[in-house]
């Protein structure tokens, strides 16, 4: 694949100059002249009915332009989804509302702080009814959300949303004989994944401008979707969506909660045609828990049936998956994501019932990962439970269910096709590296002398590069934005007149390095300079059709149809390189800014001169067109699937239940690597994401649905402090549906590592007879379960 | 109220409404965009600025404090085009992913060096807990101050490729 260093080289970010300055532009640096800016008027209750809005205080205010409701805007429809199961969120709230903190109204002033005093004066009359906060009381439809529906939207069993596609075996009668048998035995645990807030350091912010000139609209949003956004508008204002453009900046952390259609979006181009004024909204952080989705948010109960010798005969995952109270761009679709990786790497029957079901909180949809680190949390969890119990070492147990090199393509027990996978190879890997022998003997001889030491392992596979154009019709694609193109990667590589090339991609950067990444992929195959290199993104006007940045997609799909881009410019520059330079196409090679000849390094042009004469078309070969540019749309066979074993060695402080974490150890795998040390960037930021949920957040509602962990002061992100170094290392398995062979890495980290720390800390007080912690591992909590146990 | 300023070393006067926070006036008076706002507060520090040499989060301050007072945003750091040795560790060692909250990263980063030029792992890792990192895991943050530190001591950093896994 690689022919220069720079395929595969760590190279420092193209992006980085511009941003260690302080000159990177996001939304909220963008000035229009002006401007008009937005505050909502917020519910202060998680189920009401309105029974009025007086907004004439708040209009009276010096500097308010506008306070709309949804008298307002009802006309606009209901905020479009992707998977639009359930009920869609009114852009503002039509009669009642449903979740604390739902926009009610919203305020168009000269300053932010206007606005604010404004929102403050809009009187509300509430009727508080009773809410659905508890997600077991909501699955038993004791208060329903919505009146007249059930919460439960669906659930996920069986083979329903394939039938007809594949023909999969019901594997509960199986699992059901397993149980009876003598030499069999039966491990259980009803476990908590948390709902939680993804926080990303910038809040999102808008900044809309439409031009009734024009008919048009631009509008700058904090996204990883532009171009479904851009969808969104067209079909909400009725307008063609290439009368819109949106484009997203630098963008401060997405994590999911950015790759969805917001009301505020459309509420801001509404404002913005009405008043004839640019207008802008920018999130505060205590309005971010309700104005941008949470994610997780599981009550489940993962069982295991096996030998005692390690063997798992069967794996049953039933799950209340919460949905909040809308459902927003994928809510329903995330745990079918955790379902497609519900088996994991193993090769076991499995059975599983996922139901989503709504309650009266803000929505979910991904966060992070978005369903797998869910379903590997359960597995692997209950996979070291059943170790535990059987007595075998926990990375045998794993090895002993593993599927084998030789077994792929491997068709899981439920019923996908996984590409390429050699896991136990990884995980022999890992614990070569750390001494795994030695570690154990290490935590022993704590344990003997009264220290709380434990080692957690967790092996994982995810799915991931969506996606294949043939799951369009089960989802994976923009057609709820009116954009029915599937989960396709795109590409444009044009070299310019003078030489330098632009490449422009469907895809964008939230921190993950696309611009060098980019063209370091170029770079490699054109021999152009990186400096000489553009990368475009985040422009749904300037761009192919993209589909944005998100379920570590970008470089599987985007990135290979760049590659595919880069070999098509390639093979004409050989062309007009031979031609320039009196040799064979197929003798040019390229390298150090311009082509020569194999062999002879001196016959040589450089790309300006290529560049010149393919913009002079009466110097190329006879019948050549002029230009020198491809654009390429891909879609791969299927999706990824990446893999990797984590190892983490903790102590408990028996008299506080603080957990350290001592060493953190992670091989992942996701095949080629264009920069290492991006991925590594990756890998580091998603188990820290990981170990956030294990040891630290929750977002915690009480019996009322308000949020108490609204501010950082309550949902307490880690710091530095909080967190170890991180050591790692990879293997390579290629995959075979891309020219590149990558997999995809944004979301491994954090796939991995929630449980990783949480087998670590049942592994130090599993002596004292704890068997389950839920997350977060808070101090108290631990040291709740030692005194319980001790009980 | 009228207010006179110092900001990277330009004089800045100008009438502000007393509730005006600092970090709003140095971004929509003075235009100085660099300067970030996280979570208005003071618990990510992405507004963190040098205030008369001590880091202040400028969105816990109001302007009208700062009257009188001599300013340092990201935008003041590197000087006659030449990298502050905190930048250049940053863009070495990879030390921002986003970069919103590099920013307010690099100035409190700086404070730290100016006390102490050798600080250890712990040193570093308690001197930034006032600036939240949701990308990097501040694995490379910390390497990114140590590659600063050993610049600002005249010493041989270690480059980007140190502790990349092959």
């Amino acid at each position: 694949m690689s022919s220069t260093s720079v395929m595969g080289g760590i190279v420092r970010r193209k992006e980085d100059p511009s941003l260690i300055q302080g000159k990177g532009i996001y939304v909220d640096d963008i000035k229009r002249i002006g401007t008009l800016h937005v505050a909502f008027v917020r519910s202060p209750f998680a189920a009401a009915t309105i029974s009025e809005i007086d907004t004439s205080s708040a209009l009276a205010l010096d500097g308010v332009r506008a306070v709309y409701t949804i008298e307002d805007v009802r006309h606009l429809g209901l905020n479009p989804a992707q998977v639009a199961v359930g009920t869609l969120r009114p852009f503002l709230a039509d009669g009642a509302v449903k979740h604390v903190g739902e926009a009610v109204a919203m305020v168009v002033a000269d300053d932010r702080y206007i606005a604010q005093d404004a929102a403050d004066l809009v009187f509300v009359d509430y009727e508080p009814i009773d809410a659905a906060v508890d997600l077991k009381d909501a699955f038993a439809d004791t208060v329903q959300v919505h009146d007249g529906v059930s919460n439960t939207l669906l659930t996920w069993a069986g083979n329903a949303w394939w039938e007809g596609v594949i023909d999969l075996p019901d594997p509960s009668p199986g699992i059901q004989e397993a149980k009876e048998r003598e030499d069999t035995v039966v491990v259980s645990l009803e476990m908590v994944n948390q709902r939680l807030i993804p926080t990303a350091i910038e809040p999102r912010a808008v900044l809309a401008d439409w031009n009734s000139g024009y008919d048009s609209v631009e509008l700058f949003s904090s996204s990883q979707i532009p171009h479904a956004v851009a969808g969104a508008i067209g079909v909400v204002f009725g307008i063609p969506s290439n009368k819109v453009r949106v484009v997203a900046p630098e963008v401060g952390g997405g994590f999911g909660l950015k790759l969805n259609v917001y009301p505020d979006e459309i509420l801001c181009c509404f404002a913005s045609k009405e008043l004839g004024r640019p207008v802008r909204w920018t999130e505060t952080r205590r309005e971010a828990g309700f104005s941008s989705i949470q994610g997780r948010g599981w009550v489940g109960t993962a069982t295991i049936t096996g030998t005692r010798d390690g063997k798992i005969l069967g794996y049953e995952l039933e799950a209340i998956c919460d949905m909040g109270a809308y459902t927003h761009n994928f809510t329903v679709a995330i745990p079918l994501l955790g379902l497609f990786v519900a088996p994991g790497q193993y090769d076991i029957p499995t059975s599983y019932a996922l139901h989503c079901v709504v309650t009266n909180t803000p929505s979910t949809d991904a966060y992070r990962g978005a369903g797998r680190p869910e379903a590997a949390y359960y597995l692997e969890r209950i996979i070291d439970a059943y170790a535990r119990e059987i007595g075998v070492d926990p990375a045998d147990v794993r090895k002993a269910n593993y599927w084998k090199p030789e077994d792929f393509p491997v068709t899981t027990a439920i019923g996908l096709t996984m590409d390429t996978g050699d896991y136990e190879t990884n995980l022999d890997a890992l614990l070569e590296r750390v001494g795994y022998e030695d570690l154990k003997a290490k935590r022993d001889a704590a344990r003997a002398e009264g220290r709380l030491l434990g080692l957690g392992l967790s092996t994982y596979v995810e799915v991931c590069g969506f996606g294949p154009s043939a799951l369009a019709g089960l989802g994976f694609s923009w057609a709820g934005y009116g954009l029915p193109a599937a989960f396709n990667g795109s590409g444009v590589v044009r070299v310019q007149p003078d030489g330098t090339c632009t490449v422009t991609i469907g895809t964008g950067p939230s921190g993950q390095g696309h611009e060098t990444t980019w063209a370091q992929i170029v770079s490699d195959g054109l021999g152009i300079e990186m400096d000489n290199i553009e990368v475009n993104h985040g422009d749904s006007k300037d761009s192919p059709m993209g589909i944005g940045s998100f379920g570590s997609r970008s470089l599987a799909v985007d990135g290979s149809a760049t590659y595919e881009a880069t070999t098509r410019v390639k093979e004409k520059a050989a062309v007009i390189a031979g031609h320039l330079l009196e040799a064979a196409p197929e003798d040019i090679r390229f390298a150090d800014g311009g082509a020569h000849v194999a062999g002879s390094p001196d016959r040589a042009v450089g790309w300006g001169q290529i560049a010149e004469s393919a913009y002079q078309p009466h110097t190329l070969p006879e019948g050549m067109e002029g230009g020198l540019e491809s654009s390429v749309v891909f879609s791969p066979p299927n999706a990824t699937w990446p893999f990797g074993s984590h190892l983490a060695l903790v102590e408990v402080d028996p008299d506080t239940g603080d957990v350290d974490i001592l060493d953190y150890w992670a091989t992942d795998d996701c095949g080629n690597v264009i920069n290492p040390m991006i991925v590594d960037g990756q890998v580091h930021g998603g188990i820290a994401q990981g170990i956030a949920q294990a040891l630290f957040e929750e977002a915690i509602y009480d019996d009322f649905g308000n949020l108490l962990t609204s501010s950082l002061a309550d949902y307490p992100l880690p710091a530095a402090e909080n967190l170890p170094s991180f050591s790692l290392d990879r293997t390579v398995t290629p995959t075979d549906v891309n020219p590149l062979g990558v997999k995809g890495i944004g979301e491994a980290g954090t796939i991995g590592s929630a449980q990783t720390i949480v087998n670590a800390v049942v592994d130090a007080v599993s002596h004292l007879g704890v068997r389950h912690i839920d997350m977060p591992l808070r101090p108290k909590r631990v040291w709740q379960a030692i005194q319980d146990a001790g009980e | 109220m009228e207010i006179s300023i110092s900001v990277n070393g330009s004089e800045h006067q100008g009438d502000v409404e007393p509730r005006k926070l600092l970090v709003h006036y140095l971004r929509e008076d003075l235009g100085l965009t660099g300067t970030h706002v996280g979570c208005e507060t003071g618990y990510c520090g992405a507004c963190t600025v040098i205030v008369d040499g001590k880091t202040v989060k400028s969105c816990t301050m109001f302007a009208v404090q700062a009257d009188g007072r001599d300013i340092e945003t990201v935008e003041g750091v590197a000087s006659n085009g030449e990298l502050h040795p905190v930048q250049e560790g940053f863009w070495e060692c990879h030390g921002l992913q986003c970069g919103f909250c590099t920013p307010g990263m690099i100035m409190s980063s700086i404070a730290l060096l100016d006390a102490n030029d050798d600080p250890s792992e712990d040193e570093i890792r308690h001197g930034i807990e006032g600036n939240l990192c949701r990308c990097t895991g501040y694995h490379n943050i910390v390497r990114s101050v140590q590659y600063a530190g050993a610049k600002m001591r005249g010493e041989e950093p270690a480059g980007a490729s140190e502790g990349v896994s092959s």
